[in-house]
């Protein structure tokens, strides 16, 4: 009879309240028109704010509601709080380029909501029924936003190639889904494991390991790890760049989160049968993206190949399927989340005459031109490539840290190698900056948003090494979470 | 004194230099000047801090003194933990003092972006002196790691024509060394549970888990230094760096791989590191002839004094590896002396360079009928480097081939003949730039050192003579240190396999101390 009990509304409150607001906000634009695109901008961020406090002001305790299909612990606490950070940073850098590049239409703060509340139920989501709504209402809000710019070309080709790609991946969940629902007889990842569980070691069918690598790979793709990869430069490329750094923030998180979830959950039990392909992915993607960045000229396209070389990196604590590894994970997201924030509102400080510009060539002599921007940018690229005392250092030496600790030294060494390769994709944008002469300046003035979150992100990853406890211990308590 | 963190002040105090200079506001002259005042005051005050070290460091005390410790990463056994001994004491004096000379020499060479140059040296001496301090394995990875950035940018922004090359040479050379210590660092840590320097170093490796620890530290610490055939980076970097920038380059950072191997590699894996003597020392031997040959043959001076560091270093792993302690003195001596030298020797080309902007040895000759005081602080520099007595060069020298002897014969022989290489291709190129007519039409209107250039060379000159008339004060403070480095590294030694194998040798070397 548990079906009939009502469910705990306050566990999804700041959920509700997201959807609640974002309907609000819908009427308001709807009746306003785009003249309301700043405030409810700022509203929207306001309602992710609010919504991070509430996600805060839970004690953290598992606790499942809505029959089991939704579940709040620490670990969701802490992915929650990385992606309404990311989401809320991003929607507000964005907003001089909204303004600029005829994009005001009220529209876009509301569906950057929708697929924030999306990607809130992905991480909250413990059932395979849960976790598809979830990536749903993320994803086709974000197939929308990509193709914002309905007017460009490379804006609707690469919203276009994110929605067929997306479909696709999105059918290989859903396929394996069934497989794992037929084989086990239920879709709740408690229903699951017991499922597994009562097959016994060595018993297992080939039907939840062949929905297993279905769903891996579906993941995969949301997250762009090598093989799943190919969209993700295009998309990054084509779509309006604020956009591009929302896409490469919020998303990525929800998603490598659903991935620990899903893995971790229901899926413990295989943890021998899957982390051959989290550590075949995870090679992968560190190694073909240090190789493939090298000949990128675009900007956007560079963070993309980045971005894929990060998840890689996060991945090798996830091989090792111990809390190390995980709390590895969680600590190089939070710090790939800043940095990458911060990335790319140097991205939008690109303007020159007016006009956006994306060539990485055009960075050239930004030392000189606008030396702040420089050397935040500077301090992001060192970081990225690893090289203390910055942040992206920290967040290396944990995920091989746990490495180490669980004897995967081929992995270990792969990776710091690769490490080393990606170093120089990073040098060349520094090189340019700093060693060669300027073209011409980028104009002024950058903006204040924009400015305030370069300048935040900066500072949070220069001087991260003097006071890590924060988001060492909140990732140390969300581990935990997925090995009770 | 006991209260006062001087450590933390010394490795930190050029961090409010950087903080003042980011805070000066006018026109691009006034910011230049005010610049050079401050990282010129800065460094000095910091220099003077570190003299203060000397006078308080107690020379019969083998362990760490002037110890800071305090919780930073508790979770994970990481600390903050400062301290020198008699090993790393003389290498923190030595970049405290050269950053000011460094300073001085780039008074008026450097015209372009004034603030950023003296904010990457002061940067660059708080990772070097943090380097020589840090008694945390995590900290000393930060510091020794962290110095790439301001060294590629001092190459890059200020270097000659290839110094997008060299930059990245240098900088990639050296992280794929790097991140391999880091991964031998994690390694020690998961099995000890802390990253304190002097816990892991008490703690005992298997001999198998030694020997692949030991691989992954001289990946860095090789390259660093850098021993044949890892030395390719060092000559692109030298040559394009400038002037200041070779001095920071040879005068130090080469030395810490030279401090790993005594730090690091010597007590931690001890076994390893006698598994591993032949290779050092073939690969020392090698170093020493090979690149004494091919400085012979340079045509640009720059070069020519960068393969010249190669053998010198190869001099100083060979007296390291002899696991004796004429050979491991002699050999912090002679990167000591060697600091000095070449660091010198990088200027005396700065100031020609600085006149007649090439540095090819053709293009000079017959300098001491315009530069008397000039021929002669560069024939000191000179001598001192080929090993005359009486300057540091010949002691270290001495030691380390002293120390060889006791061990290896032949590998002491073929270090004689590199010295004897090296007083080659030092006094050939002394011959080709200050002796001979003075024929080139540019160099007829050629000026004598000035006041300022003369100041930079005077406490060099001091120092070099100092250090090999009477070198009796440093060596007493390497003493207590280094003997108890032997005993930890003899004492497993003694227990280890393969010291049985040499059991034969080991009496025999007993005797000769």
């Amino acid at each position: 009879m548990t079906a009939f009990i009502t469910p705990n509304y306050l566990l999804a409150l700041p959920e509700i309240m997201l959807a609640g607001l974002a309907c609000v906000f819908l009427l308001v634009g709807v009746f306003t028109g785009n003249r309301s695109t700043v405030p409810l901008t700022f509203a929207s961020v306001g309602a992710m704010a609010i919504a991070l406090g509430l996600v805060l002001a839970m004690d953290g305790a598992r606790e499942t509601s809505f029959g089991g299909m939704f579940v709040t612990d620490t670990f969701t606490t802490f992915m929650k709080c990385l992606v309404l950070i990311g989401a809320g940073a991003t929607l507000v850098m964005g907003l001089g380029y909204v303004k600029r590049e005829q994009m005001s239409r009220f529209e876009f703060p509301i569906l950057i909501l929708f697929a924030t509340l999306g990607m809130l139920l992905m991480i909250s989501a413990n059932d395979l029924m849960a976790l598809y709504v979830g990536i749903e209402l993320q994803s086709l809000s974000l197939y929308i936003v990509a193709a914002f710019r309905r007017d460009a070309v490379r804006s609707t080709e690469a919203g276009l190639k994110y929605f067929v790609l997306g479909a696709l991946s999105s059918g290989l969940l859903l396929y394996g889904s069934s497989m794992v629902y037929g084989f086990t007889g239920g879709t709740g990842f408690d229903a699951i494991a017991a499922g597994i569980k009562a097959y016994g070691p060595g018993n297992l069918p080939l039907g939840v390991l062949i929905g297993l690598v279905f769903i891996a790979a579906a993941l995969a793709f949301k997250v762009s790890a090598v093989p799943f990869h190919m969209w993700t430069p295009d998309v990054y490329e084509g779509a309006p760049t604020p956009v591009t750094a929302f896409f490469s923030a919020a998303p990525k998180i929800a998603a490598l989160a659903l991935l620990l979830r899903v893995l971790l959950g229901p899926f413990g039990e295989l943890a021998s049968s899957w982390n051959q392909i989290i550590l075949f992915i995870s090679i992968a993607s560190m190694a073909f993206a240090a190789f493939a960045a090298i000949g990128q000229r675009n900007i956007k396209r560079l963070l993309a190949y980045s971005s894929i070389g990060h998840v890689g990196y996060a991945l090798v604590g996830l091989a090792t399927a111990t809390p190390e590894g995980v709390r590895g994970v969680l600590i190089y997201m939070a710090l790939y989340m800043v940095m990458t924030v911060g990335t790319f509102g140097a991205v939008l400080a690109m303007r020159q005459k007016g006009q956006m510009v994306e060539e990485i060539a055009d960075l050239a002599g930004l030392s000189k031109t606008n030396p702040a921007i420089a050397a935040v940018l500077g301090i992001f690229m060192f970081s990225m490539a690893g090289i203390p005392p910055f942040a992206g250092f920290f967040g290396k030496l944990y995920v091989f840290m746990a490495a180490v600790n669980s004897g995967l030294y081929g992995l270990a060494i792969a990776g710091v190698l690769s490490s080393a390769v990606g170093a120089y994709y990073y040098l060349r944008i520094v090189k340019l900056m700093y060693f060669d002469e300027p073209t011409e300046a980028f104009d002024r003035p950058v903006g204040r948003e924009v400015m305030a979150v370069l300048v935040l992100s900066g500072i949070i990853t220069a001087l991260f090494f003097a006071y890590p406890a924060p988001i060492l211990s909140g990732a140390q308590a969300a581990a935990a979470a997925l090995f009770p | 004194m006991s209260g006062w963190p001087i450590l933390s002040t010394i490795t930190f105090l050029p961090l409010v230099g950087i903080f003042f200079l980011v805070l000066i506001r006018g026109d691009a002259a006034t910011v230049a000047r005010n610049s050079r005042q401050v990282a010129l005051w800065i460094s000095i005050v910091t220099f003077a801090l570190s003299l203060v070290l000397i006078g308080e460091f107690d020379t019969a005390n083998p362990g760490y003194q002037f110890v800071e410790k305090a919780p930073w990463l508790p979770e994970f056994g990481i600390s903050y933990h400062l301290g020198v001994d008699g090993i790393s004491l003389f290498f923190l004096v030595l970049t405290t003092f050269l950053t000011p000379i460094c300073i001085i020499a780039s008074w008026e060479s450097i015209q372009n972006r004034v603030r950023e140059y003296m904010i990457a040296f002061l940067a660059m001496q708080v990772l070097v002196v943090g380097v020589f301090c840090a008694l945390d394995f995590v900290m000393f990875y930060i510091f020794f790691e962290g110095q790439l950035i301001p060294m590629f940018l001092i190459i890059g922004v200020w270097g000659g024509e290839r110094r997008v090359y060299s930059a990245f040479k240098f900088f990639l050379y050296t992280l794929v060394g790097s991140v391999l210590f880091l991964l031998a660092i994690l390694y020690m840590y998961l099995q000890v549970g802390t990253t304190d320097i002097p816990t892991i170093t008490a703690h005992e490796f298997g001999r198998e888990a030694q020997i692949w620890l030991w691989l992954a530290l001289f990946a860095s610490f090789a390259v660093k230094l850098p021993m044949w055939p890892f030395h390719t980076w060092l000559p692109d970097a030298h040559v394009e760096a400038p002037t200041a920038g070779s001095v920071i380059l040879a005068g130090i950072l080469l030395k810490m791989g030279g401090y790993g191997f005594i730090r690091f590699s010597l007590p931690m894996l001890p076994e390893a590191s006698d598994y591993f003597t032949p290779l050092v020392f073939s690969l020392s031997v090698v170093a020493i002839i090979y690149t004494s040959l091919v400085a012979l043959m340079q045509e640009d001076m720059k070069k020519l004094i960068a393969y010249s560091s190669v053998a010198h270093m190869g001099i100083v792993t060979i007296g390291i590896f002899t696991f004796t302690q004429q050979g491991i003195e002699g050999g912090i001596f002679q990167m000591l002396s060697h600091g000095i030298v070449s660091a010198a020797l990088f200027l005396c080309v700065g100031v020609v360079y600085d006149r007649v902007h090439t540095r090819q040895i053709a293009a000079y000759g017959g300098l001491v009928h315009r530069m008397p005081v000039y021929a002669a602080v560069f024939m000191v520099f000179t001598l001192a480097s080929v090993g005359l007595p009486g300057t540091g060069g010949f002691v270290g020298e001495f030691l380390t081939v002293v120390g060889a002897f006791a061990v290896n014969s032949w590998v002491a022989t073929t270090a004689l003949i590199g010295i004897i290489l090296g007083a080659a291709y030092m006094l050939w190129l002394y011959r080709r730039v200050i002796f001979g007519e003075l024929t080139k039409e540019n160099l007829k209107s050629i000026t004598d050192l000035n006041w300022r250039e003369v100041g930079v060379f005077v406490p060099l000159i001091g120092l070099a003579l100092f250090m090999g008339l009477y070198p009796k004060p440093i060596l007493d403070v390497l003493h207590a240190s280094v003997v108890h480095l032997m005993t930890q590294t003899q004492l497993a030694r003694v227990v280890s396999p393969a010291a049985l194998e040499l059991a034969g040798q080991v009496p025999m070397l007993a005797a000769k101390q």
